[in-house]
């Protein structure tokens, strides 16, 4: 990067550190941090909207809808991440192949299975055999995240079906003394206070979700701790112009920061949105809330 | 209106042709983390032999090529799903692996795989030996009395040796050698070399006979011309075997 990183054995350490730490590999190592916050910022909504949707059908009325919703949160939470990411991702790869083959190439002949191999006609390919690189980054991205909010949304989903059931049956019953249907009580009573009940659960799988990343690399994402393993490993001077030694505890020591600072960041936040969301409700919070305000 | 139509159907049917003429791009699946086979250099992008090795097949059998880094625990499911049309990782052939997917030729002929411990009197019969998963190594040790300890890349495996985690690493020995003499005497090569496996190979897709074809007939060519017999010296030295 700078001029005078030509010829990085002859430079002091701070130097060298200055050459070291701005090689093109190194700013793949800074872009997976931004790229470990982005796939977090989509998959948290997404996985929050599995899991509303896996609650509700869970407590459906109509049994066929609620058997899908409970089975969806009792097998998915069941399954290893690890098979999820390893098994159920080629899958679902494949099946969305599979459906466009249908639609796209009628007259193809050959078997789609073939021993081992999975072959589409070139048409059916997602994406496209012909597509930049970054298409198939951009692909794999969305499979990862979609993966990743279906399994975290069975977790959601029980957490927010078991909140659902806490709210006070007194709460939903007055609604029902006033006269509204069991969809404005859905809305306008239970789902406003259940969350309440929530937040301490979704806030554990925020955590976790933070923390699980890694699994990606298994789809060829390279997210933090990919690289910094990489990074960090023993490099001989035979192909790189910066050899060194085992680093990885330098490197992991910076994700210990990276993962401390998130955590404390989504603390601050979590606390503030449970304070924001206690206001006015008929729990102990919210009655310490009421106590505690100004006359 | 109607002309409208018709040109865009003919435009989407010559699309459809050209795509349909095999292999437009084809993807060239690799770890990048076995040096001298495959690794990233300081620039990002894969480098080693086999980059080399890859980038003069294509241009052999006139084929555009693209490089993707997969893990190595999921490299030969992605390769049968067609997520990339090659595995060019350093992958020894052998038996088991010849019943899932089919291999080139060798690329590199049947190498020796060796021990590497940080002293000289480890015991390679009764200790513990790390090695990668999913490899012919890790298969190996496995076979036999010592205890096997499975690391999912090779660097832990090396680690695990320097840290007292396992006695020693058994691996390619074309892997061990730049680590031994860049370690300054604290690793060393223990007991007898083996050889396993049949070589480095290509891995395709059984049903790619066409494409197979293709990078068997570079591989002859550069075999013929001794252009892969530099290559080898190039990146594992005078020493390694060659044709």
């Amino acid at each position: 990067m700078f001029s005078y990183c030509s010829d990085p054995d002859t430079l002091e350490r701070l130097w060298w550190l200055s050459c070291y730490l701005t090689t093109g590999v190194h700013f793949s190592f800074y872009l997976s941090f931004l790229k470990v916050i982005g796939i977090l910022a989509v998959t948290a909504p997404v996985a929050l909207a599995f899991g509303f949707a896996g609650a509700m059908s869970a407590r459906s009325q109509i049994l066929p809808v609620s058997w899908l919703g409970k089975a969806y949160i009792a097998i998915v939470r069941g399954v290893p991440d690890i098979a999820f990411f390893l098994f159920f991702v080629i899958a679902l790869d494949q099946g969305f192949e599979w459906l466009r083959h249908q639609a796209l190439c009628p007259d193809w002949t050959d078997p789609i299975r073939q021993g081992n191999d999975f072959l589409v006609c070139p048409q059916a390919k997602l994406p496209l055999g012909t597509a930049p690189q970054a298409v198939h980054q951009a692909y794999a991205f969305a499979l990862a995240v979609m993966t990743f909010a279906l399994v975290f949304g069975a977790f959601v989903a029980n957490v927010i079906f078991g909140a659902m059931r806490a709210v006070p049956k007194a709460q939903l019953e007055t609604a029902e003394a006033y006269g509204m249907s069991p969809r404005q009580t859905f809305w306008r009573i239970l789902v406003p206070q259940m969350w309440v009940y929530a937040l301490p659960g979704l806030s554990n799988l925020w955590q976790v979700l933070i923390k699980a990343t890694p699994l990606l690399f298994l789809l060829g994402i390279e997210d933090v701790v990919y690289w910094a393993r990489e990074l960090g490993g023993t490099k001989t001077a035979r192909f790189t112009a910066y050899p060194h030694g085992d680093w990885r505890m330098w490197y992991f020591l910076a994700l210990l920061v990276f993962y401390l600072f998130m955590t404390w960041g989504s603390e601050k936040v979590l606390s503030r949105i449970m304070a924001r969301l206690t206001r006015g409700q008929a729990t102990t919070g919210g009655e310490a809330q009421r106590k505690g305000a100004p006359a | 209106m109607k002309s409208i139509l018709l040109s865009t159907v003919a435009v989407a049917v010559t699309a459809t042709l050209a795509l349909a003429d095999g292999h437009s791009v084809v993807r060239m699946g690799t770890e990048g983390a076995y040096p001298p086979y495959n690794f990233i250099n300081d620039a990002g992008e894969i480098d080693g032999f086999e980059r080399e090795l890859g980038d003069e097949l294509c241009l052999r059998a006139e084929l555009t090529c693209e490089w993707v880094k997969n893990d190595w625990d999921s490299i030969i499911p992605n390769l049968v799903s067609s997520n990339y049309d090659t595995i060019i990782a350093g992958m020894s052939i052998t038996d088991e692996r010849d019943e899932v997917i089919d291999f080139t030729q060798n690329y590199v002929p049947p190498a020796s795989s060796a021990f590497v411990a940080a002293s000289a009197d480890a015991d390679l019969t009764g200790g513990v030996i790390a090695a990668q998963t999913a490899t012919i190594q890790a298969g190996y040790i496995a076979e036999g009395n010592a205890a096997l300890i499975e690391f999912a890349t090779p660097e832990e495996t090396v680690a695990a040796v320097r840290n007292g985690e396992a006695d020693a690493v058994f691996a390619d020995k074309d892997y061990l050698v730049p680590l031994v003499e860049a370690s300054g005497g604290e690793l060393m090569f223990v007991g007898e070399d083996v050889g396993l496996g049949g070589g480095v190979g290509m891995g395709l897709r059984e049903s790619d006979g066409e494409l197979k074809g293709k990078f068997d007939a570079a591989i002859t060519s550069m075999k013929e011309d001794g252009t892969l017999n530099a290559l080898l010296v190039k990146w594992f030295g005078e020493e390694t075997a060659q044709y």
